[in-house]
């Protein structure tokens, strides 16, 4: 097991702000159609993420962070449906031989196809993942961009060894033998600190703990050594020792492998260890983005002040009382008009806010809010 | 693992025990016996038996002993001799007589078995898979008219399309001409040319039914997190379908197919009447009728011993299929 070290401040990551970027998510709807009605979880969700780069999307539970992350490798279940918008990553390179092992039983294709892009706004070597072949889909699910999920008690199958399912992965998407697979399988688990890795590979996953599981599902997850790794609330199952273990494990290999991270979480104090920059969502919408330290220090929208203003601070004074967010979260099916956030907002102004959705407004530092208190400014 | 199947098969030897003293009683309770079966029926037909005549039927049947004399006397023979006794109305051993029938009833049961799992497996896993599609529909309106059709109404509506429509009788596993022949090419071709219509007839609410048990337990599945996990790798659908949901879905199928065993000797009792096939279904009600203890007795006895067999083949099969509950018999 790796050593906890929580107290230890984030040194100050240097980022090439001109990475390419390996994810460009454009005005992704996902809305769920149930009897009474339709939802709409992500409601136009714009955000980019280049190589290197953590970014973490924070929000209250049911803000649809989950599904906007699901949304980008297609992994919603019914009734969900993505309705709109795209979601551009590299070109995933295509290998024959590997092709044949993710095609369906009956697709009697040869090879898929890269979609003509027409869209002149189309960034270059890029590919829209919601356009394309589902061949092209799945040569990226799991090799160039893969996924920890929050409950690693049941996101791994029961009645399959640990190794088995790790190596899976990596015959999908390599040509290698599967006796390659299971020696690649141990060293992944010896690389996520998991003690006897050659043992542990035949274990199944009733027979581990809920960290080691976690530690499992990353194994997985870095198997092709993908270029983003999703982690949808890793540690949320998890005790606050394990949580701190697994954060770590995450940063350690973060910086061993130069992998960007999305990390969706509702733990301000997660993104505050992780994240390089941050993105705050409400009600489906991103409603504050930029720098991580910057939001922090200098927060914008309403939603992510009172955000900030409900987390206990060290050197608080003790009188002091907590500032929850004021309201509740608005009913799917009652969501107020203009700008989502004014029934909870302090400085909504009527006639404003309640009228048209507010607009994107971004500073010289790529600070986005979308709030009209900053139209002023400009 | 050692230690835990001989526990098991002690715990069924006792079971098998009690219930065949619980068989033999209850085959004692109705009054009368064998003897006074034999004395109505003579009676209807206007003769007479003499009182000396039943007296020395009883006396060679044994029918006069105590309860506990004739319950050891037989089970003492089942386990020291390997002898089930004799049918007094068949005046063979019991054996021979369930033997003959076994054969045909495990050749039905086997067929209509394969069938209706050829047939609901598929069905099952695209109903679940394409839920609330027309499709979906389709299967679950067969599903609830399948289940809801007594067999034995389907069986003589058949009957009557047959004799009405094809001129053809229905009935029995073999052409009159073929039912006293030896086994040759001709009498197993007339065997298949009458066998599908049972096996139709018998698996149908079969069918049905696990169309919509192989329905529930996937969609149970269907949408659990290590399914999305899978999904995220990059597996195809299908593959990730079978290898994922479709294999977790089939535990209980598992924890349940030993059950079959019994039913596969034990033959469909109100269709072979229906349809007079030469099963063992028939013979068994007619054995009871007549309270021909020692045919029903054994019989009973083998299907309970099959029944316990069937239910430790069940826990060994899921024991094979699921890690997790083969773990917890090595821990035990």
């Amino acid at each position: 097991m790796q050593q906890t070290r929580t107290s230890e401040p984030t040194g100050r990551r240097v980022l090439d702000t001109d990475a390419p970027y390996v994810l460009d998510v454009r005005d992704v709807r996902t809305e769920f159609q149930l009897e009474d009605g339709v939802v709409g979880a992500v409601e136009g969700v714009t955000l980019q993420v280049r190589r290197g780069e953590t970014l973490a999307v924070v929000g209250e539970s049911g803000c649809g962070k989950s599904v906007m992350a699901r949304s980008i490798l297609q992994l919603v279940d019914r009734p969900g449906k993505i309705v709109g918008g795209q979601v551009w990553v590299p070109v995933p390179p295509i290998d024959p031989e590997t092709a044949k092992r993710r095609r369906g039983l009956f697709s009697r294709k040869k090879a898929p196809t890269i979609p003509v892009v027409t869209d002149p706004d189309a960034p270059e070597g890029m590919v829209d993942l919601l356009a394309s072949d589902p061949e092209i889909l799945r040569a990226v699910r799991g090799k160039r961009i893969s996924m920890v999920f929050q409950e690693p008690m049941t996101s791994l199958s029961a009645v399959h060894k640990v190794g088995d399912q790790i190596a899976e992965t990596i015959l999908l998407h390599e040509p290698v033998t599967t006796e390659d697979a299971r020696k690649r399988a141990i060293e992944l688990l010896r690389r996520v600190g998991i003690a006897a890795p050659e043992k542990r590979v035949d274990a199944y996953p009733f027979e581990l703990s809920g960290g080691m599981r976690q530690r499992v599902m990353i194994a997985m997850a870095l198997a092709c050594d993908p270029e983003l790794l999703i982690a949808d609330e890793p540690t949320t199952a998890l005790d606050v020792t394990t949580q701190a273990q697994i954060l770590e494990l995450l940063k350690s290999l973060r910086d061993e492998t130069g992998m960007a991270i999305m990390i969706i979480t509702h733990d301000l104090g997660v993104a505050a260890q992780l994240a390089d920059s941050i993105a705050v969502m409400y009600l489906g919408n991103v409603v504050e983005y930029g720098d991580l330290a910057e939001v922090f220090r200098h927060p914008k929208h309403p939603y992510t002040r009172a955000l900030l203003a409900s987390v206990p601070k060290l050197g608080q004074s003790r009188g002091r009382r907590l500032e929850p967010v004021r309201g509740m979260v608005p009913h799917p099916f009652a969501r107020p008009s203009g700008c989502t956030f004014r029934d909870r907002c302090d400085f909504a102004q009527i006639g404003r806010c309640d009228v048209a959705p507010p607009p994107l407004l971004r500073d010289d530092d790529g600070h986005e809010v979308r709030c009209v208190l900053y139209e002023e400014e400009r | 693992m050692g230690r835990y199947m001989l526990r098991r098969v002690g715990l069924m030897l006792v079971t098998l025990l009690a219930i065949s003293f619980v068989t033999f009683w209850i085959i004692q309770l109705p009054p009368g016996d064998y003897v006074s079966t034999l004395v109505a029926q003579a009676e209807a037909r206007g003769e007479v038996i003499s009182p000396e005549r039943m007296a020395a039927m009883r006396a060679r049947y044994g029918l006069d002993d105590s309860f506990l004399v004739q319950y050891w006397n037989w089970i003492s023979n089942i386990i020291f001799r390997g002898d089930f006794g004799d049918s007094f109305a068949w005046n063979r051993p019991v054996s021979t007589l369930i033997w003959d029938r076994v054969g045909l009833s495990f050749f039905l049961s086997v067929s209509t078995l394969l069938m209706v799992w050829a047939i609901s497996f598929p069905i099952g896993i695209y109903s679940a898979v394409k839920q609330y599609s027309p499709g979906d529909y389709v299967a679950t309106f067969f599903g609830f008219v399948g289940m809801a059709i007594p067999e034995f109404m389907l069986a003589l509506v058949f009957m009557w399309i047959g004799v009405k429509y094809f001129g053809q009788s229905a009935g029995g596993l073999f052409s009159p001409e073929y039912v006293d022949a030896a086994w040759n090419i001709g009498k197993l071709m007339d065997l298949f040319s009458h066998l599908w219509l049972p096996v139709l007839i018998i698996g149908i609410s079969g069918t049905a039914g696990l169309i919509r048990i192989t329905r529930a337990n996937l969609l149970d599945e269907l949408y659990k997190p290590y399914v999305i996990t899978a999904r995220a790798k990059g597996l195809p659908e299908w593959k990730l379908l079978l290898k994922y949901p479709v294999r977790m879905s089939l535990s209980p199928f598992f924890s349940t197919v030993g059950w079959l065993l019994p039913g596969l000797i034990s033959g469909e009792t109100i269709i072979s009447i229906v349809l007079s096939l030469p099963t063992t279904g028939p013979l068994l009600y007619g054995a009871t009728l007549s309270q021909d203890m020692y045919l029903v007795g054994s019989f009973i006895l083998i299907l309970s011993a099959l029944t316990v067999v069937g239910t430790l083949l069940s826990d060994l099969a899921l024991a094979w299929w699921d890690p997790r509950i083969r773990r917890s018999y090595q821990g035990s």
